[in-house]
């Protein structure tokens, strides 16, 4: 990439990490008119949007694999479309069962009822109607995602309603659907499922949307809130929103950079941020790996809370009680990701054919199996049978492995961080944590093993060292309650302000939080404009 | 009672939504499934195939059948060099929109016209004096296949070098073995071509195609999934977007190619031709309207079903209802005639017929949407169309390595 960017180029803001957020919040900056330089560590930009080759003629989605609530405003504003994303709808959700039944949920209403139906009459019915409550209450959500966080004094539902200017919509929702947000911000989504649904075989997988990238059980309370952001996608437009970026997820990162760059931002690639410079408590710029200084009016950090500012910053910047916040931070990554290159599509046995794998696979059998393998987690192991989510994007998007071959993307939960002998023998416990998964697996697809061509395995250790997600958790630190909205990173600085003048985050670990979303970019971009901080 | 094309059952065969209309007489599936989003993935990401077998197709022979042509519609045929398609207009003396179709010269003497009405008669009138024959050939077979891998479904099977093939093109060849016209042409705008066979060729036609494009991702379409890309495409809809002039129930209703956004498939400046001096006229004094593109608001839309405390909510396929589209100051200045969410651009976007001065970039407009019976606006802009254009609808395409 370019070296544009001599030390004394008058930037008016330097952006250290090239992940999607870092991007947006770049490109909103130079459409305003600044002078925007973004500094990447690896190769290529995106994080943990990122699309690799690692056997010939096969790419892998290599982190995120699903965009999921990616900001209509920004897809608009950015001009993507033109920038070449392209999104494929996700069109199904399949469950297979180790007694060989399984559940596929799809475009067709009826025939999902017909699905469901079979574990349960009284779930088929009541799931039309349950979507339609969840789609109004997403509203909700919506509006905080698309909003830079509220202050706040206390942190009831209803207040926290309130907070981002709806309390009046709050008080005038049905009192089921008042009764059924309040539910939603303190249960746990198990128990919240529960409450309408009766077959064990829906809930189960319904129930894992809740602890993706957290360290919590499906029965841990708190862990119903999440669901709703499945039903937000919904409300986003008039089809689906979940969906495969052509290309991998790589695609999203860089449609935004060529959209960045078009607006004027400098982007240069392997060049790593060791220090922020701080004098007379501002930001003032940066200092790289290799010693280069680059200075710039304002900072801006698209990399994690703690790595920001305990690592490039340090200690002696900060007031105590941040510090202190950020200790408490919960990054605990707990999931890990492999991806595979395929001969052949391996079929399920319980459902040959492909017609139902052309979305998300999750095997998640029973909330006893997913409260299993969060047990193992707690005690510091992977679990032997975890959750996975499978998806292969080859079947939506043959661009991503050559005619009649395929590429399969595994998420799994839980590999947690903390490993009872450390985080650092991850290495060594790799590759028995891959056959772990692929054993899972392999129960329901039984030619997986003979497909495969070549396998990449990523512990949370490796998506530390490789993607810089501290802990490996991939939201850049949990999407819980306690660590949402106005408490994001730090309660008192959730408004991508740090305590440094002149020092601004836009990342993941900033309201509204983690996933392919660009919200905490857009609205970081947006305060400082409106701040007049450059 | 409708009848069925050369494909039916194939079609038929394929079809697990039952969901079909009347298209010029055949039965037409409006989706596969009963949702379109599987097709819809098909023709923006994959290989979508439909069945166009329905259009009707006039075959011009002898040597005036280039200045026939170009004496009815509007492109000067005569210049065109074989091989070529052309995308025109037919109008009436007036100069009011009959028609649009393409125009392909297939040799010298022999031009092929496909339209959507049928323009035997009509042409028919106007060829005395001429050295030609007019036949309907609308009993051809026809069948498209689109999308930005159609050229790795269909290469395979053909005689010559596919990728060597440009944007409007056509030309005789073998496909699977058997005789047809392939033209590089469509009604999505996106890569995409549009094969043309003798009826007893089809079915095998059909399956070579299929078995070809499997590991491409082909998938069947219908109806329904082809409005949405059409309007991504920007593309107006005779019977739609304009009526036929020779069908308009009343002179409102009737358009002139220039009212229609076809303003420029007109070359005024030759021999004359039907409608000629009408439109120098209406050229000079500028059409009264204009068909632009809207990008309708989402966060309007938003607002307008917050009101009656909704999430927004619009159908999952296109609607051809018309609605009124008014300045800001509440007066009708023209209306929507297509609209669709663009999954693909995650806008809501529709073509519009308005006076012409409400038809430059970037004017507000408000566009009527009704929510719980109740009728409300929603702003809108005028947007550029086409709203998706992507360069591979002109590149040489790229064929995926073999595996
Ligand atoms: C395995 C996995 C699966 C996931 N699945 C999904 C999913 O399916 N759907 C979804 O919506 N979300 C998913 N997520 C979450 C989502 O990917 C992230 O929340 C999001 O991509 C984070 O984007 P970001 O821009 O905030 O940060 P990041 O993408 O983490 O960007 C930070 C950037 O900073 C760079 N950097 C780090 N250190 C330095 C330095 N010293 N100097 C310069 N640059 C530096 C990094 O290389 C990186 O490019 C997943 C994440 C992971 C890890």
């Amino acid at each position: 990439m370019s070296r544009l960017g001599t030390t004394s180029a008058p930037w008016d803001a330097v952006i250290v990490g090239g992940g999607h957020n870092g991007l947006v919040c770049a490109a909103l900056l130079a459409k305003a008119g600044k002078k925007v330089l973004v500094l990447e560590r690896r190769e290529r930009v995106g994080g943990a949007t990122l699309t690799e080759e690692h056997y010939p003629g096969f790419r892998y989605t290599v982190a995120s694999y699903v965009v999921s609530l990616l900001r209509p405003w920004l897809w608009r504003e950015l001009d993507l479309a033109r920038h070449g994303l392209q999104l494929i709808p996700l069109e199904t959700s399949f469950s297979p069962y180790p007694d060989g039944r399984s559940l596929c949920r799809g475009p067709d209403p009826i025939a999902t009822r017909e699905e469901i139906g079979a574990f349960s009459r009284r779930d088929a019915e009541i799931y039309p109607t349950f979507g339609k409550s969840m789609g109004r209450l997403a509203r909700f959500v919506k509006r905080f995602v698309d909003q830079t966080a509220p202050d706040p004094t206390s942190f009831r539902p209803r207040d926290l309603a309130q907070l981002v200017g709806h309390g009046r919509a709050f008080r005038e929702l049905p009192d089921d659907e008042e009764a059924l947000l309040t539910r939603l911000l303190t249960a746990s989504a198990t128990d919240f499922l529960r409450e309408t649904f009766e077959a064990d075989e829906l809930i189960a997988p319904m129930s894992c949307s809740g602890i993706i990238g957290t360290c919590l059980g499906v029965s841990s309370p708190g862990t119903a809130y999440v669901l709703l952001h499945h039903y937000m996608g919904e409300i986003d437009g008039a089809s689906r929103a979940w969906g495969l970026a052509r290309g991998g997820n790589g695609a999203v990162a860089d449609a935004i950079a060529s959209s960045a760059q078009a607006s004027g931002v400098t982007i240069r690639t392997s060049a790593a941020v060791d220090k922020i410079l701080v004098e007379r408590e501002r930001a003032v710029g940066v200092v790289l790996v290799d010693g280069e200084e680059i200075r710039a009016r304002t900072v801006v950090s698209g990399c994690e809370p703690r790595l920001t500012m305990l690592r490039m910053v340090g200690r002696d910047h900060l007031p105590s009680d941040y510090t202190a916040g950020l200790e408490r931070y919960k990054n605990r990554g707990s999931s890990g990701k492999v991806n595979l290159s395929l001969d052949f599509l391996p079929e399920f046995t319980c459902r040959p054919g492909d017609g139902h794998l052309r979305g998300d696979i999750a095997i998640a059998p029973s909330t006893a199996y997913l409260e299993q393998a969060f047990a193992e987690a707690k005690a510091g192991r992977w679990s032997r049978r975890p959750y996975l989510n499978v998806v292969i994007p080859s079947l939506l998007d043959r661009t991503m492995a050559p005619p009649g071959k395929h590429v399969m993307s595994i998420f799994v939960q839980y590999a947690p961080y903390h490993l009872a002998d450390g985080p650092s023998s991850w290495p060594q416990h790799r590759d028995a944590f891959r056959d772990d998964v692929l054993d899972t697996l392999q129960e329901y697809c039984p030619r997986l093993r003979d497909a495969i061509l070549h396998a990449q395995v990523l512990s949370p250790w490796d998506l530390e060292q490789e993607l810089g997600l501290t802990e490996g958790n991939i939201f850049h630190g949990e999407l819980t309650l306690d660590q949402i909205l106005f408490q994001r990173p730090v309660a008192g600085w959730a408004r991508y302000k740090t305590p440094v003048r002149d020092l601004w985050m836009c990342a993941s670990g900033t309201h509204p939080g983690g996933g392919v979303m660009g919200a905490p970019g857009g609205l970081c971009a947006r305060e400082m404009l409106a701040a007049g901080a450059l | 009672m409708s009848r069925p094309t050369p494909f039916h059952p194939r079609t038929t065969a394929a079809n697990r939504g039952w969901a079909y209309k009347e298209w010029a007489g055949f039965v037409a599936p409006c989706s596969y499934d009963r949702h379109s989003e599987r097709e819809y993935v098909a023709f923006r990401h994959t290989v979508g195939v439909i069945d166009v077998s329905p259009l009707y197709k006039l075959d011009v022979r002898g040597p005036d059948a280039a200045a026939l042509v170009a004496r009815c519609w509007s492109r000067d045929a005569t210049q065109m060099e074989p091989g070529r398609v052309v995308y025109a207009t037919l109008s009436d003396d007036d100069g009011y929109l009959l028609d649009d179709g393409t125009i392909t010269m297939l040799a010298r003497d022999h031009v092929r016209v496909t339209s959507s009405e049928p323009w035997w008669a009509w042409m028919h009138d106007y060829a005395r004096g001429l050295d030609v024959t007019l036949t309907d050939v609308s009993h051809l077979a026809a069948l498209a296949i689109q999308g930005p891998l159609a050229a790795d479904a269909l290469a395979p099977l053909l005689d010559f070098d596919l990728t060597k093939m440009r944007f409007f093109r056509a030309r005789r060849a073998k496909l699977a073995g058997r005789p047809v016209w392939i033209t590089r042409t469509g009604y999505t705008g996106d890569l995409g071509y549009e094969v043309f066979c003798e009826p007893e060729h089809a079915l095998a036609l059909w399956d070579a195609i299929f078995e070809a494009g499997a590991p491409h991702g082909i998938e069947p379409c219908g109806l329904d999934a082809l409005d949405v890309v059409r309007i991504e495409a920007g593309f107006v809809l005779q019977g739609v977007d304009y009526v036929t002039a020779r069908l308009a129930p009343s002179p409102k209703r009737k358009s002139t190619a220039y009212e229609a956004g076809l303003g420029w498939t007109v070359e005024l400046d030759r021999a004359p031709f039907v409608g000629q001096r009408a439109i120098r006229d209406e050229v000079r004094r500028g059409p009264a309207w204009a068909t632009v593109g809207l990008d309708l608001s989402w966060e309007g839309l938003e607002a307008l079903y917050a009101r009656y405390d909704l999430p927004p909510h619009l159908a999952p396929i296109a609607s051809r209802a018309s609605v009124p589209v008014y300045d800001n100051g509440k007066k009708q200045i023209g209306q929507v005639t297509s609209s669709t969410w663009s999954p693909l651009l995650k806008r809501y976007i529709a073509i519009a017929q308005v006076q012409a001065k409400f038809a430059t970039l970037g004017t507000q407009v408000q566009v009527e949407h009704t929510v719980d019976y109740e009728r409300g606006v929603v702003g809108a802009v005028v947007a550029p169309r086409p709203f998706f254009d992507p360069p591979r609808k002109k590149a040489q395409p790229t064929l995926r390595s073999a595996p």
